[in-house]
């Protein structure tokens, strides 16, 4: 293979899974990676770990500075201005360019902004990037007796929790009627929600924002709500989702709808263009549960996979496995494999729901009307993906899930058997031809209790 | 902060502050009797004559004391030394001993009051700022502020906090007639568990239970809601206030000899030195118990266990440094070094150690059955420089005192020649291994981070690779920490337990090496 260039702009979990797989494939191409954002690849979700001082910023980065050089993938740290497909050449802030051979782009997504009034004050921010954290450090850095932060997702409650660390009083303004309940089902929902009022979180369901007030030099002195009510407060964080990244290459021959638009092989309008992760477009959703931008670190990282096996082997189309997604609200672990979804057909799906008494830990499983598994969801306790992943795939009986749920249980030695609770429920609501699993003798002895 | 947590603080530090004071307290008188009764047979006549012109004098401190001391028996050393007459040179140190029976303070007086003023009011400070941390959060990972602490960041409280572990050491190892006072003040609890005087020996080891037993407590606020970290946290508490501190001292009390039964060569180095052995050999049914016992759980304790539940069994549940750095070290685990070249330096330094150990021990054994013709002065040497730079300044000084700059497993990681040993069983045979959870880490690094003895667990976790080291000590922190649910320590069938190429499950499209 001749020494052609491959340059990929963004250094997250897409661009570097692909960079260190072309890498393995093919010792011969030259490889850059642009980012204007960090010298070094870190892991964006561990982003609040810094803010709390679980971590220093050095900790997030999952390799060692001389791994790139080892590996040769040259690292330029630039943010790119435009790309001029033509001529194979980018330019960057600074007035330099740099030509390709192919060119893949990643450059993730950024924080979603309605066109509230007042969304540009200080004081206002998002939460994605490298540069937001250190934002968010000057803005908490004194004088913030209260935030308000807007939208109920996964980076709302992570910004939530971090200003708790600094405890600063959160209000929390969720739209819809449930935490996160576009995602998750009601009573998985209502769960969470519970755990937040439990921080001290002021969660305000059902509530928008209306408008973000400034003070005379600018800053933010208070948010209106859908409701009427006017908070005052000293920062807004806007975590109504995030949208890919892809501003600095609209106006280009590059079809560019809301990410990149980009075909089942990553491959764009324009030969020897691709793009990959959250600020790709596929035209078709890649699965019927799935939709048509992923942004997800696990998405990411399969689509760095992929492209990089279709750009040194052959082309195959990228094909996501059995669904699976995992996160963090406060102290409440959440993995979910399969698909769940908010809500569903009676008629067509059975849901078996089981909750513990500390309302804390819960698990669902769905199934079709055969009583065939088709996702689970499981709050406070750790369940296996290979088991999950192997039921699902091989369509089992929920039946033979619960039966067999004490082999799926991944929670550390000593912990409560949730499982044998779990199976005793199935039973009782929907029979089955299955003994619940005994605690073992040691169990008995020394293991959490239920 | 909680006024109790407040309260607690400051008795600690007053009990702290007094603690220390304490060696310079009072004055020290020696006299001929005293000499004749702290010296043996075969020196009485001349240490009472070296030391004749120290009679009567009473010494304002224990500096001018042992200073004087020094001079006094220096000289005499010297001369001999000078002329080679290297028979007589007194080599036994005596300042100690008669430092201590000189020692007339409020402190050797009043030991009860003093040893409520300085250790038990920090035990109760301690306990009281433990006993009810997060009482007011739900029970989940406590790591906040960790990295933004000037104690646990190498911040200038980690830098004062070494410091004096350091120190402490310096003097517990290589000058403890410098506390005799303290030493004293710990005299009646001796006396009362063993029927013996203490010994600097004996306020180490006290000293060192209760700072496991207070920051056990800790241990169970920080962790809780963690069952495999409680029990653990309870196992060494127990391990090292019975089998390390009681039961030796009570086996004395019956006129046994002093062991300890969790102690296993080669971290018990001395346990073939001649005179260990001939302390089994005399002590009757009891000592070759002992002996049999200690050499079981070399060749038979540590594979077993070990096959079935890889070195946790020990260096997290049952050993003593382990148990310090469990609970006294735990603020300070994120502080290990992480780097591929730190690995590096740990597989040669702490198999050289390994491998002197065997050595030593190996010369000492053929010493003690040629009758001590073989290599005897080979072996004194080995003996003394082992028990210098391994036992004293390795495991100790930088040990314990290095927690607040590398980390609270500097000695278990770099430097246990068991730890060695079980480590090879543990990678080579044995059922333990950490499993990754398939394709749901997401490289936040946390593991990492919070993994005592420096292993980079994130780099195997993104690969979805099973977790295999010599060194990891088991504590399940890293599972502990993790915030997607994706690392659990478990025991399981050999087959496919170290795999060296994974692939991460989730992906339909192709199948490549993570």
């Amino acid at each position: 293979m001749s020494t052609r260039h491959l340059v990929i702009i963004g250094n997250g979990i897409s661009g570097i899974t692909l960079a260190r797989q072309v890498r393995k494939l093919d010792s011969e191409t030259r490889i850059t990676v642009i980012s204007g954002e960090s010298d070094y690849f870190f892991s964006r979700t561990a982003l609040m770990y810094v803010f709390m001082g679980h971590m220093k910023f050095e900790h997030t980065q999952p390799y060692e500075p001389w791994f790139w050089e080892k590996n040769r993938i040259e690292l330029k740290k630039a943010w790119v201005q435009k790309v001029e497909f033509g001529a194979k050449t980018m330019v960057f802030d600074s007035g330099e360019k740099l030509t390709y051979d192919s060119l893949v782009i990643a450059t993730g997504s950024k924080p979603n902004k309605f066109g509230w009034q007042g969304q540009d004050l200080k004081g206002v921010q998002g939460l994605y990037s490298k540069q937001d954290l250190e934002l968010l450090e000057e803005n908490t850095h004194q004088g913030v007796k209260r935030a308000v932060i807007v939208g109920g997702g996964l980076i709302g409650i992570e910004l939530a929790e971090m200003l708790a660390y600094k405890k600063i009083p959160v209000t929390f303004l969720v739209r819809e009627k449930g935490f996160w309940d576009n995602v998750l089902p009601k009573e998985e929902s209502d769960l969470v929600g519970r755990h937040i009022r439990e921080h001290h979180i002021d969660l305000r369901l059902e509530t928008e924002l209306k408008e973000i007030l400034p003070d005379s030099s600018g800053r933010v002195r208070s948010v209106l709500t859908s409701k009427g009510e006017e908070i005052t407060c000293e920062l807004v964080g806007l975590t109504a989702g995030v949208s890919p990244n892809v501003d600095f290459l609209r106006n280009s021959e590059l079809n560019v709808n809301r990410g990149v638009k980009v075909d089942a092989f990553f491959q764009t309008n324009i030969p020897d263009v691709f793009a990959i992760g959250d600020c790709a477009e596929f035209e078709n959703p890649p699965a019927t549960d799935r939709r048509n931008i992923e942004q997800v670190w696990y998405t990411g990282r399969m689509h760095g996979e992929t492209l990089a096996y279709n750009l040194c082997k052959q082309p195959v189309p990228y094909q996501p496995g059995i669904w699976f997604n995992s996160a963090k609200f406060l102290d409440i672990e959440y993995q979910t494999y399969g698909t769940v979804p908010s809500t569903w057909d009676e008629g067509e799906v059975k849901s078996f729901y089981w909750e513990h008494s500390s309302g804390k830990v819960c698990f669902r499983m769905l199934m079709n009307a055969s009583g065939q598994i088709l996702g689970v969801n499981n709050f406070g306790f750790r369940l296996r993906h290979e088991f999950f992943d192997q039921a699902i795939r091989e369509i089992w009986t929920g039946e033979k899930v619960i039966a067999k749920l004490d082999k799926a249980n991944f929670d550390p030695e000593f912990f409560a058997s949730y499982y044998i609770e779990i199976q005793k429920a199935f039973k009782a609501q929907f029979g089955g031809n299955f003994q619940p699993a005994k605690k073992s003798f040691i169990q008995k002895l020394f293991g959490a209790k239920v | 902060m909680k006024w109790f947590e407040k309260i607690g603080l400051g008795l600690f530090l007053i009990g702290l502050t007094i603690f220390t004071v304490i060696p310079f307290l009072g004055t020290y008188t020696l006299s001929e009797e005293l000499v004749l009764a702290n010296t043996k047979d075969i020196h009485k006549e001349k240490m009472a004559e070296i030391l004749a012109l120290m009679y009567g004098q009473e010494y304002g401190s224990n500096f001018s004391f042992l200073s004087s001391f020094g001079e006094n028996f220096n000289t005499y050393n010297d001369n001999l030394k000078a002329q080679q007459l290297w028979d007589q040179v007194i080599w036994d140190d005596y300042g100690f001993a008669l430092a201590k029976a000189a020692a007339s303070s409020p402190v050797t007086e009043n030991p009860w009051l003093w040893l409520g003023l300085s250790i038990g009011l920090a035990v109760l400070g301690g306990y009281l700022y433990n006993f009810r941390q997060y009482a007011e959060e739900p029970a989940g990972i406590k790591n906040n502020g960790t990295f933004h602490s000037k104690l646990k960041n190498r911040g200038w409280l980690g830098m004062i906090t070494g410091g004096y572990l350091i120190l402490f050491y310096i003097l517990l190892y290589w000058f403890p007639a410098y506390l005799v006072n303290l030493v004293w003040m710990v005299e009646p609890i001796s006396r009362m568990l063993s029927g013996g005087p203490a010994s600097q020996w004996f306020l180490y080891g006290l000293v060192y239970t209760l700072a496991i037993l207070v920051m056990g407590v800790r241990m169970f606020r920080k962790y809780r809601g963690n069952k495999y970290q409680q029990l653990r946290t309870a196992s060494v508490m127990f391990f090292q206030t019975s089998f390390a501190f009681l039961i030796p001292e009570i086996l004395v009390l019956l006129n046994q000899p002093y062991f300890d039964f969790k102690n296993i060569w080669p971290l018990d180095y001395d346990f073939f030195y001649d005179y260990q052995i001939s302390t089994f050999l005399s002590g009757g049914g009891m000592g070759m118990f002992m002996l049999i016992w200690g050499i079981l759980l070399i060749i038979v304790g540590v594979p077993v266990f070990t096959y079935f539940y890889g070195k946790r069994w020990y260096c997290s549940w049952v050993c003593g440094c382990g148990g310090l750095a469990e609970t006294v070290g735990d603020p300070f685990r994120q502080l290990s070094d992480k780097s591929l070249k730190a690995w590096k330096y740990e597989r040669w330094i702490i198999h050289s150690v390994l491998v002197l150990a065997v050595v030593m021990t190996v010369v000492t054994i053929a010493n003690y059955f040629s009758g001590f013709s073989f290599l005897g002065n080979v072996t004194n040497q080995l003996h003394s420089f082992y028990g210098f730079a391994i036992g004293s300044a390795f495991a100790g000084v930088v040990g314990t005192g290095f927690y607040p700059f590398m980390g609270n497993r500097v000695w278990c990681r770099f430097g246990c020649p068991l730890a060695a040993y079980l480590g090879i069983v543990q990678r080579f045979k044995s059922r333990f291994r950490i499993t990754t959870n398939g394709g749901q880490c997401i490289s936040c690094g946390n593991c990492s981070t919070y993994c005592e003895m420096g292993i980079d667990v994130r780099a195997y976790a993104q690969k979805g690779q099973n977790i295999v080291r010599s060194s990891c000590v088991g504590c399940g922190v890293c599972s502990a920490v993790c915030p997607r649910g994706v690392l659990k320590l478990e025991n399981g069938p050999e087959e496919n337990r170290i795999i060296d190429l994974p692939i991460i499950i989730g992906n339909d499209s192709i199948k490549l090496n993570a």
